[in-house]
């Protein structure tokens, strides 16, 4: 082969004309594609900063998280009159540091919505899966037990799941990834009934595919992009369905600084004390936010039809 | 035609029929998509099949490529019966009849690197090493025109020209004797479709491939088959090589009906247009008798009661009951 590609070969008419250098490695590409988005670097960059908090809660945040200081109960934020250096983000009703709670809290929000969308997308994808591929008998048992899921609300769903496993944060995790699972579960079934008409499916049978090679070397790559969106929209909903149950005495219990626990319990002090809800409200507003930017960049990054 | 262990696929009255599931009521309907069809295809030859859409190609490709068994009839690849063959046996068959699709935007799966769709044949036919496999794709490459940077590139950043060559080539990797072209180069731009079929051409010299030529277009069929097999509603209308359809007229209003559709730039060589009237009936409830007569400008009592069987005519088949009085004698 020469050594100038130029020379190699005359572009035949037709040919596309913007072929560009050499093609990068799969995974820069995707991270420069992911960059492109502006938004959704920011969503990553707060991502980042709420994990680095989260694994590194012990030596940054100012006091422990469960001390009570019986000297400043209800301190407001330090920028507002009567507020103390020492308490950035004021205190709550039994004299607990809530920015402090809140570095802590980061840790059980981000395990809830890890483990619930691990959960219900593993199972949701081999589910959704297995009926789009097998189609009949296989397709009627596992998406009627779906409906049956949907038909009841989920919260009711959770509380009885965690009514038979007892209450608890685990618990509560496995409630609410069993309510996402019919969702998932339809989703991967639509998008694998519109992929396996497709002909690369055909080409791929032809060439000789074997079932497990179709349904996930062939198929589930193609159906990722919807998911991957549905599985950032999910993360925060689950740490917010995983608050409810909190709230209803069903998940993390009382002293857990757990950021839907921490504004079930700061209800009463909405009209006093605005500080003790605004705080853990922004906070899970700012990480569901984050995920959902991130999510959409990311499935932008992942599908290549979408690149220029 | 030449003697009987010739031919790499062997069909005999071969048909494929589909239950259609109506609704709760209505009961099952069987569909004929493919109704009793004989055809061979030898080493090195092209047999065209011609047909409006609906008229069963589709379906003998689904069949020749094994995809589909079929429902009665002896259609045997290699001598192997498909009837009776076992998976074994399929295994083994498969990279003898390969498969080119109608439409290459939908025929490269779209997250795989050219590449990859060239190599998996080989990953999962042969046990052949990845740094085999990747010559192997890189020369295939060279023979269908795309250019080596083009190996880690994706499908969406080709034209359908350089995609339906990247489907050749990828049909060709497990060096197949025959190749299955599902309307090649309908979904192209007439200016592509000449540069791919002279590929193709240039391809069966070199492998010897006999190709299954499926098309609607009688001018790309006339540019390459050796073999014609018009087909209408999953039967045979008229069979036999190139010169006996396209030298003579043909005998088969329904082929006549084809070719006078088919647009010419010079006036002169313009055919004179039969009137073909209404639609394709439907497969479920095909008309009694020769399933064309309700659209054929010859037809007569006896067209709509008896179903007029395969015959030869002036050096084809046709199946006609007025095959001797379509063509104006000269």
């Amino acid at each position: 082969m020469p050594a100038d590609p130029t020379t190699v070969a005359v572009a035949e008419p037709g040919s596309v004309p913007a072929s560009g250098p050499a093609p990068l490695h799969p995974a820069k590409e995707l991270w420069f594609s992911f960059c492109e988005n502006k938004g959704a670097l920011a969503g990553l960059v707060v991502i980042v900063i709420v994990s680095l908090l989260a694994i590194f809660a012990d030596l940054v945040s100012p006091h422990p998280p469960l001390q009570q200081y019986r000297d400043a109960f209800l301190t407001p934020p330090m920028w507002v009159e009567g507020g103390r250096a020492e308490f950035l983000l004021g205190t709550d009703d039994v004299g607990r540091d809530i920015f402090s709670r809140l570095i802590h809290g980061a840790r059980y929000s981000l395990l809830i919505g890890c483990i619930v969308i691990t959960l219900s997308l593993s199972s949701g994808v081999l589910l959704g899966l297995s009926a789009g591929y097998f189609r009949g008998v296989v397709e009627e048992l596992i998406m009627r037990l779906m409906d049956v899921m949907l038909s009841i609300p989920s919260l009711l769903l959770a509380i009885v799941i965690v009514a038979i496993l007892g209450p608890g944060l685990l618990n509560a995790v496995v409630a609410v990834a069993v309510t996402y699972l019919p969702h998932f579960t339809r989703i991967m079934r639509a998008a694998v009934i519109g992929e396996m008409t497709k002909e690369y499916v055909t080409a791929s049978r032809v060439a000789g595919a074997g079932r497990l090679r179709l349904m996930f070397a062939t198929v589930l790559p193609n159906c990722m992009a919807p998911l991957i969106v549905l599985a950032t929209l999910s993360f925060s909903s689950a740490i917010l369905d995983a608050a409810a149950l909190g709230f209803l005495g069903l998940g993390a219990q009382p002293p857990t600084p757990e950021w839907g626990t921490m504004l079930a319990k700061a209800r009463e002090f909405v009209q006093s004390a605005w500080w003790v809800v605004t705080f853990p409200g922004l906070a899970v507003l700012i990480t569901v936010l984050a995920f959902n930017l991130a999510g959409d960049g990311l499935r932008d990054a992942l599908d290549p039809r979408l690149k220029r | 035609m030449t003697e009987a262990n010739g031919a790499i696929i062997d069909a005999k009255e071969v048909t494929r029929h589909y239950r259609i599931g109506r609704g709760l009521l209505r009961g099952v309907a069987v569909l004929q998509a493919v109704a009793g069809v004989s055809f061979r295809i030898e080493p090195g030859r092209t047999l065209a099949v011609v047909g409006e859409s609906g008229c069963g190609k589709s379906t003998l490709a689904r069949l020749v490529t094994m995809i589909e068994r079929p429902t009665s009839g002896d259609l045997t690849i290699e001598g192997v019966p498909m009837a009776t063959a076992d998976r074994d046996a399929l295994k083994r068959l498969r990279p003898v009849v390969q498969m080119v699709f109608q439409n290459p935007y939908a025929s490269l799966n779209p997250r795989k690197q050219v590449g990859t769709i060239l190599e998996e044949p080989l990953r999962i036919n042969s046990g052949l090493g990845a740094a085999a496999r990747r010559e192997a794709a890189r020369e295939m490459m060279a023979k269908v025109g795309l250019r080596p940077e083009h190996y880690g590139r994706y499908p969406h950043m080709f034209s359908g020209g350089q995609r339906q060559r990247i489907a050749i080539a990828r049909a060709l990797m497990l060096r197949p004797k025959v190749v299955v072209a599902d309307e090649p180069v309908s979904a192209l731009d007439v200016s592509i479709r000449a540069q791919v079929l002279n590929l193709m051409m240039d391809l069966q010299a070199e492998f010897n491939l006999a190709y299954m030529f499926i098309s609607h277009d009688l001018g790309v069929v006339r540019h390459i088959a050796d073999e014609i097999m018009v087909m209408y509603l999953g039967r045979v209308a008229e069979q036999g090589t190139r010169d006996s359809i396209f030298s003579r007229p043909p005998r088969h209003p329904y082929t006549q009906a084809l070719l006078g559709s088919t647009p010419s730039v010079d006036p002169a060589k313009r055919r004179a247009r039969l009137p073909i009237k209404g639609e394709l009936p439907s497969p479920l409830d095909p008309p009694p008798g020769c399933a064309f007569h309700r659209r054929c400008p010859f037809a007569t009592e006896i067209c709509a009661i008896e179903r007029p069987e395969l015959r030869p005519v002036d050096g084809r088949l046709v199946a006609c009951h007025h095959a001797e009085r379509t063509v104006a004698p000269a």
